[in-house]
């Protein structure tokens, strides 16, 4: 299962398999999005989700979401095999998800923002006690927020990020995942939210984070998992591998008219023994292909 | 709630804040430790602190209270009688039933929704009053509940067909408009107008009923204290949790006030007839409505829709419950400002909810600083808004004016809060406060 091993980070408390996606399907009609996926989410671990436009980057991460569910495949969460129907399911097994649109209320203020659908209090909302939190976790992100009684709208676009960040941990997530965070952000701003990104690990998150940029994953990733066309195409520890060599797997430079035709006798040869691929774990490109 | 937000996070094993600031920091509030934070000092800090929002669009109900006072003046240099105490008892009496309406528009308001129907259904409500009441003869509380049901019945079907098939508001309450019409007439029945009899319960609450003198000044103090006995209680409990709380001579100067604002005006009312159960009614109703929205988590999620839906429904939210409780409330205080106003007149007829009653409620909300953009606005905006509304429409009364030019002063100051809403909502954009 597990040629590579994830490198146990020194401040996490644990370093567990956390989620574990096997051979999982989607498609829409005619489109096959997603074939025969893996992806394994350890506990302080970074795994970043990278991938050309219509790679399946955002489907997986709809999956792991519960928008939509998958079409085949299995889902292990503890050991367990676990379905993810809808947002709640997923929501119950720890996972929290900032979007790239980050879903804010700009009419409300940060506070409310951060609680919202998890307001404190019984009857009444507590606003002192929502507050006091609030502060205590931007905080302990080291977000620089200067006021949390402030309307969203007039954050800047990595304050708002940190609101985003922060709200995902407010229901104390075991995983969170983190949709193109760096996208919109300018040189400080994605600083700010790369350091975020290495509290989230520390304090023993597991972290997807999808982006397309090789200097962000390189700054903060503990491994790569790469997506092309619906499939894994790769997946490496980001201290044994060179950006080129992510972007080959990216972009296929290693798929290519010559290395299919060998692929395809190899395939022929061998009597097919590429039908249990989906569950060989996945390797560097060079090695399948060759 | 007990979910696991109730405990708190495991703190980060390094604190990067070294301990010398951490010593610094202690005797700051923790809400005001960030450098960067302007802080209103004293009292003619908060004065400026106040100055400056404005300034950046954040005005909330200041034009309105602008336009009240100038209104005010100009009418009583018209006409001195204008501002009698007779004529400001009538004026609040006059408030009550649209004013209670236009509640319910504050609400789907806040969603960024809009019920063209209220009067209709406040019309409806009212037939079904002196149908049921009158030609029946149900008990009056019988009759009530009915007229009330039927508004809860329209608010449901509302809230059906706009979850269910993602019809318009806007649509499905023009439908409504002429539907609940003709539902009006149909039973009202051939004779076109029924009368309440006079000395029935609902028509002498909202002729006859006035409080004593004793009484409303109770009142008036009891809200004063429960005003500041919240402040204080905010401030304590905020200055218990390490966060800056407002002073206790703010918190006196803010009870001061209120009580000025709220005595001297009944102390003017109670002149002549005083403060009516009507009037009280619907201020109540304003006030357990701000309370609401403004402390439940149902208040909470109503803004959250008003301001992103998709982010309310990612966050848990019950998006579907949220527009039907919504649609259930609105429709149901058209019924009472309906069932209201038939008190008042004491009579039911075709005209029942016709006429101005719709635009003035939706005005009113408007003009009161309910934003028609969704997700701004609070229950007083009904209050503050329904008596622009009435003012005009008494001052011009007075002046023996026709109801031609009364509609098109109303339609002109409907039109002005308006582009007021856009102006503010421009500049908080531009400020950073949208």
């Amino acid at each position: 299962m597990t040629v590579l091993s994830p490198e146990p980070v020194q401040d996490a408390p644990t370093s567990d398999l956390v989620l574990s996606l096997r051979g999982v399907n989607k498609n829409f009609g005619a489109v096959q999005a997603l074939t025969d996926i893996d992806l394994d989410i350890y506990s302080g671990e970074v795994v970043a989700l990278v991938g050309d436009n219509g790679a399946g980057k955002s489907t997986l991460v709809k999956i792991l979401a519960g928008v939509h569910p998958q079409d085949g495949g299995t889902i292990t969460h503890d050991n367990r095999v676990v379905p993810i129907n809808n947002p709640a399911d997923s929501n119950r097994l720890g996972i929290a998800t900032v979007y790239q649109d980050l879903a804010l209320c700009d009419n409300l203020d940060v506070v409310a923002n951060l609680f919202l659908g998890h307001e404190l209090g019984r009857s009444t909302i507590n606003e002192v006690e929502m507050e006091k939190r609030s502060w205590e976790l931007l905080r302990q992100l080291s977000a620089r927020i200067p006021s949390v009684r402030i309307p969203v709208a007039s954050l800047s676009g990595g304050q708002r990020q940190t609101v985003a960040i922060a709200r995902s941990l407010i229901g104390e997530p075991r995983i969170v995942i983190l949709d193109e965070p760096t996208a919109a952000l300018g040189v400080a701003q994605t600083a700010e939210v790369l350091n975020l990104i290495e509290r989230l690990r520390e304090r023993g998150l597991g972290v997807v984070l999808i982006s397309h940029n090789m200097a962000d994953v390189q700054a903060v990733a503990d491994r790569v998992v790469v997506l092309r066309l619906g499939r894994n195409n790769g997946e490496f520890k980001v201290a044994e591998v060179t950006s080129e060599e992510i972007i080959a797997a990216i972009t296929g430079a290693s798929d290519n008219a010559v290395t299919r035709r060998a692929q395809s006798r190899a395939d022929s040869a061998a009597a097919r023994p590429a039908a249990d691929a989906g569950s060989t774990p996945a390797s560097p490109p060079e090695e399948d292909r060759s | 709630m007990t979910t696991p937000t109730s405990t708190p996070p495991p703190r980060t094993p390094a604190d990067p804040t070294p301990p010398t600031e951490n010593v610094r920091l202690a005797k700051v509030a923790a809400d005001l430790q960030d450098e960067r934070l302007i802080q209103p000092k004293g009292l003619g800090g908060s004065v400026r602190a106040f100055g400056k929002r404005v300034r950046s669009g954040d005005i909330g109900s200041l034009p309105v209270v602008i336009g009240l006072v100038v209104i005010w003046v100009v009418f009583s240099l018209l006409n001195p009688n204008f501002l009698s105490s007779t004529n400001l008892v009538n004026l609040t009496l006059q408030c009550a039933a649209v004013g209670t309406i236009s509640i319910g528009i504050v609400l789907v308001l806040l969603l960024g929704e809009i019920d063209l129907s209220v009067g209709s259904v406040s019309g409806l409500a009212a037939a079904i009053l002196a149908v049921s009441f009158v030609n029946l003869g149900w008990p009056l509380p019988l009759s009530l509940l009915a007229a009330l049901a039927a508004g809860l019945i329209v608010g449901l079907l509302y809230g059906f067909l706009y979850t269910r098939f993602g019809v318009p508001s806007f649509v499905i309450t023009l439908a409504g408009l002429l539907g609940f019409l003709g539902l009006q007439l149909w039973v009202l029945g051939s004779t076109g107008s029924i009368n309440l009899p006079f000395d029935s319960w609902i028509v002498q609450f909202a002729q006859q009923t006035f409080l004593p003198d004793w009484l409303s000044y109770v009142l008036v103090v009891l809200t004063v204290l429960g005003y500041g006995a919240q402040l204080l209680v905010t401030a304590r409990r905020r200055a218990a949790a390490g966060l800056s709380a407002v002073p206790t001579a703010s918190i006196i100067v803010r009870s001061v006030a209120l009580l000025v604002v709220l005595a001297v005006p009944t102390w003017y009312l109670n002149q002549t007839r005083g403060v009516g159960a009507m009037f009280l009614l619907f201020l109540v109703l304003v006030v357990v409505m701000n309370f609401f929205l403004s402390r439940t988590r149902w208040g909470r999620s109503v803004y959250a829709v008003g301001g992103n839906v998709e982010a309310a429904r990612r966050s848990g939210i019950k998006v579907t419950q949220v527009y039907v409780s919504v649609f259930v409330l609105c429709s149901t205080f058209a019924a009472l400002g309906g069932i209201l106003a038939a008190g008042r007149l004491a009579a039911a007829n075709q005209g029942s909810g016709g006429g101005d009653t719709n635009l003035n409620a939706i005005a009113a909300a408007v003009i009161g600083g309910a934003s028609l953009f969704g997700g701004r606005g609070t229950a007083f905006s009904a209050l503050l808004g329904i008596l622009v509304i009435q003012s005009i429409s008494s001052g011009l009364t007075l002046l023996n004016l026709d109801s031609s030019v009364r509609y098109m002063i109303t339609g002109a100051v409907l039109l002005l809060a308006v582009i007021v809403d856009s102006l503010s909502r421009r500049t908080r954009v531009s400020h950073g406060r949208a």
